[in-house]
């Protein structure tokens, strides 16, 4: 039997899976903004009036002038917006699979796991930005950036966070415990916080470490935003960060396409 | 409305075992009819239902669902069914209503369309004065009605229930029972999986008995019962220490009819009940009780396999 069938759109589909999450957020949204302009804002407040004094008096060149402060809150973009994506892809998908069990009613339904998937990631580009951008904005109000190419450190954040969110994703439906993405949280996660030049330059630290340092994402991510906030962002190293993220993102984006096949149909 | 032949499925196990769980079993579907998978836990039902519901791929067979190979139009197919899965998968921490909005977007339906359908399928389930109650304050039966109710926000021609009424009370089942006749009537055509002998009565037109990934028999459950059992069974129920003596003494006694030895009592299974009863309780050791009642389809169960379908 050959019959003609009308094409099945795909992005209507993809749409359901994100007003399942928007419909989840409106819910928490005040409390999730509060959160997200808080923290930064603890964090500002706290270095500028303590630790940045102690760090300013003993100016370092590698500074380059900066205040710590206006140093710092680029690295504190990065860093959240890692923060956020981690989260919310690894354990946002791990319980959508097992505990909520939304991915399982999805199943069931005209989308395919690449739907769920595409429309999982949109919500979490999404909640990267806000974040990104509550950090941002606290930026602007203490007076840090000095670039007003500034604002593009904003999609820059967006990317750094995809580099994270997509493996994370892939990771979050293939482990069968949630202890998994704790560690990876601790192992993973806090070690790439510390040592990505986020509270201290590269050059600063010791040469053996430094070579450990450059093929982690985040400190691509915390160059790009901080070359954008504090200016004089060499066009041949922003293409590398912007590369080296794009790669990663996508390479998270197959494997998490290959986990999610797995974990939704068999 | 579905037309398996030498369908199977096939799962990876570690160290490159395999473990089947369907084994190469033809079926064939009819508009408008209820069909059941009668078989106890593992017998492969569930593996069935999935393939069915396109969200598990055959591993080799065929298998048309409403027409179309589940390989190459999972997504149309998907489209057109009502799956309800035997853990609801119902969000929680949203209302009924939202429960609805969030499954109808799953289908891209206008919001026009799904507040239309919401209302209709809230006094389908019963559940109109729950409307904007939170799920998880919902009772079993409650939960599971909201399940089957939002099954059929894309009012499909086809709806499939695992288990729909395994963990309900008694009086739970009979409202879900009362419900599903109702969508048969309304010309839905049903496939469900069960391990209760008196829900695939009740409930199914057509069933097929599996064990072990296969199908061991097939027909009404009328025409299932006649053929795998006499009309009655006499039940004697004994000390389990003097069964093998009753039912040896029962065996030479009654040498024509067939005789299950259960670990707590017997079946006798007879043409005339009254007949063997009264045999069985002129033994020498007689019974604790003794009942006798029609035969059912746990009967046929235990005829074809040596197993009891609930232990």
């Amino acid at each position: 039997m050959t019959t003609t069938l009308p094409p099945l759109r795909r992005w209507p589909l993809v749409r359901g899976e994100v007003a399942f999450w928007l419909l989840h957020y409106r819910r928490t949204w005040r409390s999730s903004i509060v959160m997200n302009i808080a923290n930064p804002l603890l964090f500002f407040v706290g270095i500028g009036v303590g630790l940045g004094r102690l760090v300013d008096t003993s100016a370092s060149a590698s500074l380059h002038g900066a205040s710590y402060l206006a140093f710092l809150a680029p690295g504190l973009l990065a860093a959240a917006a890692m923060q956020t994506a981690t989260i919310e892809s690894a354990a946002g998908s791990f319980l959508s699979l097992r505990d909520r069990r939304n991915y399982r009613a999805a199943a069931c339904t005209p989308l395919d796991p690449i739907d769920v998937l595409a429309g999982h990631l949109l919500f979490i580009a999404f909640r990267i930005a806000t974040s990104a951008a509550a950090v941002l904005l606290v930026m602007l109000l203490f007076g840090v950036a000095r670039s007003p190419l500034v604002l593009l450190a904003l999609p820059a954040a967006v990317l750094t966070g995809l580099a994270f969110a997509t493996p994370g994703m892939a990771l979050g439906v293939t482990i069968r415990s949630r202890e998994t993405f704790f560690n990876t949280f601790r192992f993973v996660i806090m070690p790439m916080y510390l040592f990505s030049g986020t509270f201290v330059a590269v050059d600063e630290l010791p040469a053996v470490i430094r070579p450990i340092v450059y093929p982690l994402p985040l400190w691509h991510g915390v160059e790009l935003c901080r070359g954008l906030a504090l200016g004089g962002l060499e066009p041949g190293r922003a293409v590398l960060h912007l590369t080296y993220l794009t790669v990663l993102a996508t390479a998270g984006l197959l494997l998490a396409r290959r986990a999610y096949r797995r974990a939704l149909h068999d | 409305m579905v037309r398996a032949q030498n369908l199977h499925k096939r799962y990876a196990k570690r160290r490159g075992a395999e473990f089947t769980a369907v084994d190469g079993i033809d079926f064939t579907l009819r508009r408008g009819e209820c069909f059941g998978f009668l078989g106890p836990n593992g017998a492969g039902k569930s593996s069935t239902m999935r393939m069915i519901g396109c969200v598990s791929t055959p591993t080799s067979g065929e298998l048309e669902v409403l027409g179309l190979d589940v390989r190459e139009h999972g997504r149309r197919i998907r489209s057109r069914l009502g799956v309800v899965p035997q853990d609801d998968a119902l969000d929680g921490e949203l209302s009924v209503t939202e429960n609805f909005l969030l499954y109808g977007r799953y289908f891209a339906l206008p919001r026009r369309v799904i507040d239309e359908r919401t209302r209709e399928l809230l006094e389908f389930a019963q559940l109109t004065d729950k409307a904007d109650a939170r799920v998880d304050e919902l009772s079993g039966g409650m939960r599971r009605r909201l399940t089957i109710a939002r099954a059929l926000i894309n009012q499909p021609e086809l709806v499939l229930l695992d288990e729909p009424t395994t963990g309900l009370d008694p009086q739970a089942r009979h409202v879900l029972w009362e419900r599903l006749f109702r969508l048969k009537r309304d010309g839905v055509t049903l496939i469900l999986t069960t391990h209760y002998m008196d829900e695939a009565e009740q409930l199914c037109d057509r069933l097929v008995v599996m064990d072990q990934g296969r199908i061991v028999a097939a027909g009404t459950p009328r025409e299932l019962i006649d053929a795998h059992c006499a009309r009655e069974v006499v039940e004697a129920r004994f000390d389990p220490d003097d069964l093998a003596t009753a039912a040896k003494a029962l065996g030479a006694a009654l040498a024509e009819q067939r005789i299950e030895t259960l670990p707590d009592r017997l079946l006798v299974y007879a043409d005339d009940g009254e007949a063997t009863l009264h045999t069985v309780n002129r033994q020498e050791l007689r019974p604790i009780t003794s009942l006798i009642r029609r035969s059912s389809l746990e009967d046929v169960f235990l005829a074809l396999t040596g197993r009891t379908l609930v232990d």
